[in-house]
């Protein structure tokens, strides 16, 4: 269960105009912009449930998962998952969370796959026997067995991702964040990484929070989509709801964020 | 100001701390060319150095000389033999672009204290590299002849001894880089913080010049610097010119810098993570 009330976040940035006398003088006296990144942004979201959140470029996704993933704490507000404050107790916190950052790699460059997870095994500290199921069964479901020895430089986008996914679950989280899982993939992979999570949420019943731009992911994984423009929640509904009469959910979503002056 | 606490290191959790070390050790272990070329590196420089020495042992009144030549010797070979311990400019440069990317966020996902991880991961590197090089040096030193070469050491227990502070003066290196990988998370450019520290910890920790060779009020401050407690104390505990009182001081100074150091690193740890923003998307 997740319910995130009021919450707000500022990023203090630093501005100058192009050129060399706006740098001289920013050396003495720096401008800077407030940017509202959350504004008062509130849901709840329950167990199990799988939820698109989406929305325009730099319209706070990202810092909402941050937040709700524990590494960045908001200015005000509250949030609760599972009856703890992500940020004031980030390490209890991400035992129960799986997080994939689709544009950051979290395996250890250098070193085969299976070693990054053995180290997770010991980070999450997974007893042996719960380790070697789920490494079994998302071996399994991702395909990974002719990955496992490979190091993660030498994988290919898609085998990576594969590869980074299977790492977020291998401690059974409750919750799983997905953020733009399927940034650069080709059709294949992606129809497979979205057959995995939809799996995944029905036999598992992990709740699935998946950040992406891409509305295939978002028609073929959730019902519930919560669209966030400018910092604030626009809209908490189903894909119909913007839907309408437009051709595409894509054209749909661009008449959608036009209507909303983003 | 609230600081997050962070958890307390109790023995089973430890146990990923070491897995760290683990890995990055095994890490440090595939890059061999790197090793070899380091090797022939301290080759040359250790022989240059002792060279150089050996033109102002030459002089007629080289006995006021704080170190004698053979314990000079010792001194600069096992420098080179254990550069990798101590040598603050090898820093991991993977932790600085992991701060000033973002990619630290997938680290701060996990049920992990970063400061702890960056240590473990830090010791790693730096013994992997040294276990590296150290044999073959040692190895050749300990057969050039008298009084160029290595010498073994005076005792068994000055060998524990050295043994001991090898190690604290790694924890000691490790805890003040952690110093300025933390920066990292409040400059975004830690490169100007870094090259005035790295030269810093050169001039200071007898690096460039054993410490014994700086006049004696020098000294004696030099020695209370956390600088003081790095390679300093092994070096001079092997090659026999810290012994004693002095050496049992020097010990118990060691020991507080390392305390001293990790608490600030940690501070500074628990700073960052309550006021960082990360980068990037």
């Amino acid at each position: 269960m997740i319910t995130l009330e009021h919450v707000s976040k500022t990023y203090k940035v630093s501005k100058r105009d192009a050129g060399f006398s706006s740098a001289w003088k920013a050396l003495f006296h720096r401008e800077y912009e407030y940017i509202h990144a959350l504004n008062d942004v509130s849901f709840t979201i329950g167990e199990g449930e799988m939820v698109g959140y989406i929305g325009p470029n730099g319209a706070g996704k990202s810092s909402t998962i941050k937040i709700l993933s524990g590494i960045l704490t908001p200015d005000d507000g509250t949030c609760l998952i599972n009856g703890i404050t992500p940020w004031k107790n980030r390490i209890e916190h991400t035992r129960g969370i799986g997080v994939v950052f689709g544009q950051r790699t979290q395996l250890w460059w250098d070193v085969p796959v299976m070693d990054s997870y053995e180290l997770l095994k010991e980070i999450y500290r997974i007893d042996a026997h719960t380790y070697q199921q789920n490494l079994e069964r998302l071996t399994d479901m991702l395909h990974l067995s002719e990955l496992l020895k490979t190091p993660a430089r030498q994988l290919s986008l898609g085998q990576r991702m594969r590869c980074e996914i299977a790492a977020s679950l291998l401690h059974s989280p409750r919750i799983l964040f997905l953020d733009e899982p399927t940034i650069g993939l080709d059709a294949v992979s992606k129809l497979a990484v979205r057959d995995f999570i939809r799996q995944l949420n029905q036999e598992q019943n992990t709740t699935v929070i998946l950040t992406t731009h891409d509305m295939q992911d978002i028609e073929a994984l959730t019902s519930r989509i919560i669209l966030i423009g400018k910092g604030q929640i626009l809209l908490d509904g189903t894909i119909d709801d913007i839907r309408l009469d437009y051709d595409s959910t894509e054209e749909a979503l661009a008449a959608f964020y036009r209507s909303h002056g983003i | 100001m609230h600081l997050t606490k962070s958890p307390k290191l109790h023995p089973s959790s430890l146990r990923k701390y070491t897995a760290f070390f683990r890995l990055h050790f095994t890490m440090g272990l595939q890059y061999r060319t790197a090793a070899a070329a380091g090797i022939a590196t301290q080759f040359v420089w250790g022989a240059m150095e002792i060279l150089m020495f050996r033109a102002f042992y030459q002089t007629p009144d080289n006995g006021s000389f704080p170190m004698t030549f053979q314990a000079t010797s010792a001194y600069v070979w096992m420098q080179q033999a254990f550069l990798a311990l101590f040598m603050a400019w090898m820093m991991d440069n993977e932790i600085f672009t992991c701060i000033i990317d973002g990619n630290v966020s997938y680290e701060l996902c996990r049920p992990i204290d970063i400061y702890n991880m960056w240590f473990s991961r830090s010791m790693a590197g730096r013994c992997s590299k040294a276990v590296l090089r150290c044999m073959p040096i040692l190895l050749v030193a300990a057969f050039l002849p008298k009084p160029y070469g290595l010498m073994a050491p005076a005792s068994v227990p000055a060998f524990l001894l050295f043994l001991l502070t090898l190690i604290t003066g790694l924890a000691v290196t490790v805890a003040f880089c952690m110093l300025i990988y933390m920066s990292a998370f409040f400059t975004l450019s830690p490169e100007g913080i870094r090259m005035v520290a790295m030269s810093v910890v050169e001039f200071f920790s007898g690096a460039v010049i054993p410490l014994p060779f700086f006049p004696d009020r020098l000294r004696g401050f030099f020695e209370l610097l956390p600088f003081g407690s790095m390679q300093n104390v092994p070096l001079r505990i092997y090659s026999g010119d810290l012994s004693g009182a002095a050496m049992g001081r020097a010990i118990l100074v060691q020991f507080l810098w390392l305390i001293i150091l990790v608490a600030l690193g940690k501070f500074l740890n628990a700073l960052a993570m309550r006021k960082i923003t990360l980068q990037g998307g």
